[in-house]
């Protein structure tokens, strides 16, 4: 059992949970994951390791609640407790050890490039953090990466930062140059994009994939997805992947296997459909 | 017993496992066979013939002493019965209801040569099964501690026998398991009509109470590492299994509804899809499931399907049955429930509708010609003999290779050339005190064949840590 010792509202669909897990605390790297299962008969859910605190023992999850799942995970408050947390699963963050970064997150992907964001600043890197959300309340971690260099927020109506993408952000910075390496994580759109933007300027970038994944060790091979021609798993092989190489549009494909599923079970947990599951 | 002779015990007829109604079955998880009644275990028993060169024990990886079990059963003489199992397999209510007892055990019993061989795999189920509704027998003294720590990785057959014989001997045992649940394959993997989980945690749960204790969550090339390991124990035994699917390598195959076997049964087994109200995991249910494969895990996956509610279950395979290399019990089964084999098929393409999700598996009819390095006659294609099989669920089950995770953060432990750790024969890997058995070694195999190398690797542990 992992005791929750921290409960924030990051935005009005993400929360940010702080769970004793000491081991992984410990010895997490960047880009790596952990999979947690709520209570006994829930689902294995991959989340990202958005921050740890060695000393005290904690790890940070930032979960949005988009299903019956997530927001199940979401309800818990501190003192209750995870029944399973499983990890750090995946490779770390390959890091360049010097030169100039362009990290760029969108919406609840932006905890995923903080520790990224974080641990290339402690090595020196010179790092630049694009974010975005729809309006003002949906940008996440904005004070966490002002810590580790420049940070431009978009927001799609203006409300915070400039108006627009994160890509019309992050495509002056590359037009700026001196950008040695990008590192961008969000919505399968915006990774497409960022992934379109970064290729003319021959910039290598890193992606982190979020598909359909179960037990998270290779041994179901549900999150396979196509890199440069060839089948990988996420969870084995990456999360991360060079962005150029990946095909996206199977990735947002695949993670459509069970948005019937999903939406019953969410109906269902609404109280909207009469027959209980 | 001594009061049949020869000749009367030649007399009996095997007896048939009691089981569900294939049409009734075909549509719940409950288990297939209901086991034998006790009045049918006496009668079976009385068929063994107590031959002196026991040739079923010599067909047995873990070297039960069959004879003298069976011939406790025959007296009448459960907990004596099942004192003698329990002393030669850790895990005896498994194996009862998973081995390949016809290639095994069964397949030498002298009583087959000219009839039916004695239902050794029933009997070994009922005295398993009897011991546990009875409270076991747990007369034994309790080991005296050898101070000795071993480090077990994975909870599954190989892990689960090798904890249970290693905490016998006084050692005090960690049992590592990366997934929320021990037991590896048998809770992943079997389904529950062949082996019900209340079994496995049973299993599981005797471990416990003799001194073993499990860490679950623990991925280890991830959360510790081998080296990490070998600071705080004396010795280790890595049974973290096959892992990673094999998949055809065709067109279409990331198609939405296309699943390795793995997937699909861990989905319905430890995820508890099969539940038919209140799963959190979903599984696609197909009206028309194509499974690809020919062993057990093909099997459970096909029989999985129909049990899902699949108007067809299809099992695809290259050759015929007489290749399968699945249980007999469970073709048969297969068969009976209605499972549609589609034998002489070899699939090219998985074929998507315009929204990328499965329609059908197209397919090639073949022939059997020469033998090739298996012994089994190779499958050559007919030429123009392409068409295409409706489904809208596909299931790989072409088997599994190793999973690099722990291999990884470990380089100096040598391996083959499919990445499988290399042993000595006492499954000692190149690291001393770094032991390893299962399917991590063998490549994709058996319970009994993991159970087996849990066992030798244990005595092996212990006479190492005795030096």
């Amino acid at each position: 059992m992992h005791k929750i010792l921290a409960k924030k509202q990051l935005s009005p669909n993400v929360t940010r949970l702080d769970v004793l897990a000491p081991r992984i605390a410990e010895i997490k790297q960047p880009g790596q994951f952990v999979i947690v299962r709520a209570q006994e008969g829930g689902e294995r859910i991959p989340l990202t390791i958005a921050d740890a605190d060695p000393a005290k023992g904690t790890i940070a999850l930032v979960i949005q609640a988009v299903g019956k799942s997530t927001r199940e995970l979401v309800a818990l408050e501190v003192c209750d407790a995870i029944r399973d947390v499983s990890g750090p699963l995946g490779h770390p963050t390959e890091l360049i050890a010097s030169g100039r970064a362009l990290c760029i997150g969108g919406g609840v992907g932006t905890a995923v490039v903080h520790p990224i964001a974080k641990a290339l600043h402690a090595k020196g890197v010179q790092v630049t953090s694009v974010i975005g959300g729809r309006a003002k309340e949906w940008v996440i971690f904005e004070d966490d990466l002002q810590k580790c260099g420049d940070v431009i927020v978009c927001t799609d109506d203006g409300s915070h930062g400039r108006k627009g993408f994160v890509t019309d952000a992050a495509k002056e910075v590359l037009t700026a140059g001196g950008i040695d390496i990008v590192y961008a994580v969000g919505p399968v759109p915006m990774m497409r994009a960022v992934a379109n933007l970064t290729r003319p300027f021959g910039v290598h970038t890193v992606v982190s994939l979020n598909p359909v994944m179960v037990d998270g060790t290779g041994m179901c091979g549900g999150c396979r997805v196509e890199v440069g021609g060839e089948t990988k798993f996420a969870c084995v092989d990456g999360p991360e992947f060079d962005g150029h190489k990946v095909d996206f549009d199977l990735l947002a494909d695949r993670l459509q296997t069970y948005r019937e599923f999903e939406q019953r079970a969410n109906a269902c947990a609404d109280g909207q459909c009469r027959i209980r599951r | 017993m001594s009061t049949l002779s020869a000749k009367e015990r030649m007399q009996i007829t095997r007896q048939s496992m009691p089981e569900q109604d294939a049409a009734e079955r075909s549509r719940n998880f409950q288990e297939v066979n209901l086991g034998f009644p006790e009045q049918l275990a006496l009668l079976e028993a009385q068929r063994c013939l107590q031959c002196k060169a026991a040739k079923c024990m010599q067909g047995c990886p873990v070297m039960v002493n069959i004879p003298r079990f069976v011939s406790l059963v025959a007296q009448g003489d459960m907990a004596g019965a099942a004192k003698s199992l329990m002393g030669d397999n850790a895990l005896p209510s498994v194996s009862g209801r998973v081995c390949p007892q016809e290639q095994q055990c069964e397949g030498s019993c002298i009583r087959g040569v000219k009839g039916q061989p004695v239902a050794i795999g029933y009997l070994e189920r009922f005295v398993a099964d009897w011991a546990r509704n009875h409270g076991t027998v747990s007369d034994e003294a309790q080991p005296a501690p050898t101070g000795k720590k071993v480090a077990v990785i994975g909870g599954g057959p190989a892990g689960l026998t090798a904890a249970g014989e290693l905490v016998k001997k006084g050692h005090d045992v960690t049992l590592y398991e990366a997934l929320h649940k021990p037991g590896g394959v048998l809770v992943y993997g079997i389904p529950e009509f062949r082996l019900p989980k209340k079994i496995v945690a049973s299993e599981v749960d005797r471990l416990t109470k003799a001194g073993v204790k499990i860490e679950c969550n623990v991925v280890i090339g991830r959360t510790y590492t081998i080296p990490e390991l070998r600071e705080r124990f004396d010795a280790i035994f890595i049974a973290n299994g096959a892992g990673l699917p094999v998949f055809m390598n065709v067109p279409g195959e990331n198609f939405k509804g296309v699943y390795a076997a793995n997937e699909y049964l861990t989905r319905v087994n430890l995820m508890e899809a099969y539940h038919a109200e209140g799963a959190n995991t979903p599984v696609l249910k197909g009206q028309r499931v194509a499974v690809v494969g020919g062993g057990n895990v093909a099997m459970d996956a096909v029989r999985t399907a129909k049990r899902l509610g699949a108007e067809k279950a299809m099992i695809v395979y290259r050759r015929t049955k007489e290749e399968m290399p699945a249980r007999a019990e469970e073709v048969h089964h297969a068969g009976q429930e209605g499972v549609d084999f589609q034998l002489l098929v070899a699939p090219l393409e998985v074929v998507g509708d315009e929204k990328r999700w499965v329609k059908g598996l197209k397919c090639e009819r073949m022939e059997l010609g020469e033998p090739d390095a298996s012994g089994r006659r190779r499958p050559q294609p007919v030429a123009g003999s392409e068409f295409i099989l409706d489904c809208d669920v596909v299931v790989v089950a072409i088997g599994t290779k190793a999973n690099p995770l722990l291999t990884a953060t470990c380089p100096e432990m040598k391996l083959n050339k499919r990445g499988n750790i290399e042993t000595d024969e006492a499954g000692m890997t190149s690291i001393p005190g770094v032991f390893a058995g299962g399917d991590i070694v063998r490549g994709a195999a058996t319970v009994i064949l993991a159970m087996g190398d849990g066992k030798r690797a244990a005595q092996a542990i212990d006479a190492y840590l005795k030096k």
